[in-house]
């Protein structure tokens, strides 16, 4: 089991100018590990995380895309993996941080905690590239090779619950942030089509 | 008879036509027998549209929402159905984030000519007022000469980042 930071300030290592779609506790987690224009937190309805990250690998297929899920968020929209799969992405990277629980939502199990295995939904659903990772160490050594790895690819985190108190949302995905969210987008798509 | 029948129904080529007018380049979709054979079929085959299959109608709120941060104009076509299903993605991904998210819905077992709220269909009758609850503009495309409108309705929404619902009262003819 990892500290769900730690797994995340890996990713943040080689995140780049990746765009990063994030949900619940990772969201406020990775405001601060790796705060960037491009973050944006997908809290309005759950379970669409991943698919929001499909439409963004669809509208930019230029950008890389990484989405950091959660077991509780995909359990709602399992049917996702095969869509995503099916549209195949090469740009997207999808993480799912699973610690078996609803952790925003007073900690109460998944079903099937400790029985379900998300890679091999992402492996039967057709991603092309699925792995799981359960201490940093290991983490560190072979995410670099995974993040490269034909895409969709898809990673399986194994965290600790680590909820904060008091999250507060207005501050992830009020309209203040989501015009934050299109104003750095805006300003990275002028500068792409500037440097081209 | 057969004349009849037809006159009764949408073309599908001048619902197509009316997307592509207002600069849409990707539908993402779950089949629906009201529009299967007319629209949805036609739009697989046509190159200057991507089809995007999903597997849940919300799946399509989302997507939909995500290329409009693109410039990437896209519609979602579905049945009533599965806009019921996708109701919380249109509360908080269409409505309370102001997304332009524009809705093709079939609408299965509407009597042709019939307004929707008087419709002997719970499913049909309910439509409307649950889009007037939750505060999404949407119109009744029941003829022909009603399919300008959609193109208006797709610009309209983008232009006021607001979520529309198209609702076609009768059956799409290829």
């Amino acid at each position: 089991m990892m500290v769900r930071a730690q797994a995340l300030a890996e990713i943040a290592k080689l995140r780049g100018d990746a765009l990063v779609v994030a949900v619940y506790s990772s969201a406020f987690e990775w405001l601060e590990v790796s705060p960037h224009p491009l973050n944006f937190l997908a809290v309005g309805a759950m379970g669409q995380a991943a698919t929001n990250a499909l439409g963004f690998a669809i509208g930019l297929p230029d950008k890389r895309i990484i989405v950091l899920d959660g077991d509780g968020s995909l359990l709602m929209n399992l049917g996702t993996l095969v869509t995503i799969a099916n549209v195949a992405p090469e740009n997207l990277t999808h993480f799912v941080g699973y610690n078996g629980c609803y952790e925003a939502n007073g900690e109460h199990p998944i079903p099937g905690r400790d029985v379900v295995s998300f890679a091999g939904f992402a492996r039967s659903a057709g991603y092309k590239t699925v792995t799981e990772f359960r201490d940093v160490a290991t983490m560190a050594q072979e995410l670099p090779a995974f993040m490269e790895a034909p895409g969709p690819r898809f990673a399986t985190l194994f965290v600790q619950p680590s909820i904060k108190p008091e999250l507060d949302y207005a501050l992830v995905h009020g309209e203040a942030a989501r015009k934050r969210f299109a104003a750095g987008l805006a300003e990275d798509r002028a500068r792409l089509a500037a440097s081209r | 008879m057969e004349q009849a029948i037809a006159r009764s129904q949408l073309s599908g080529s001048s619902i197509i036509a009316a997307i592509k007018q207002a600069q849409v380049r990707t539908v993402v979709a779950l089949p629906d027998i009201t529009t299967s054979a007319g629209l949805l079929w036609p739009l697989s085959r046509d190159e200057e549209l991507r089809l995007i299959r999903v597997c849940k109608e919300d799946e399509g709120i989302t997507i939909c929402s995500a290329l409009s941060y693109c410039d990437h104009r896209a519609i979602m076509s579905m049945q009533q159905t599965g806009l019921f299903d996708s109701l919380n993605a249109v509360r908080g991904i269409a409505v309370e984030y102001k997304h332009p998210v524009c809705m093709l819905v079939g609408l299965l077992g509407k009597e042709p000519g019939v307004p929707t709220e008087q419709s002997k269909k719970y499913s049909v009758r309910v439509v409307e007022p649950v889009l007037r609850a939750m505060e999404v503009d949407h119109l009744v495309i029941e003829t022909d000469a009603d399919i300008p409108k959609i193109t208006t309705a797709i610009n309209r929404a983008y232009e006021v980042s607001r979520p529309v619902v198209i609702l076609f009262g009768t059956r799409v003819r290829p």
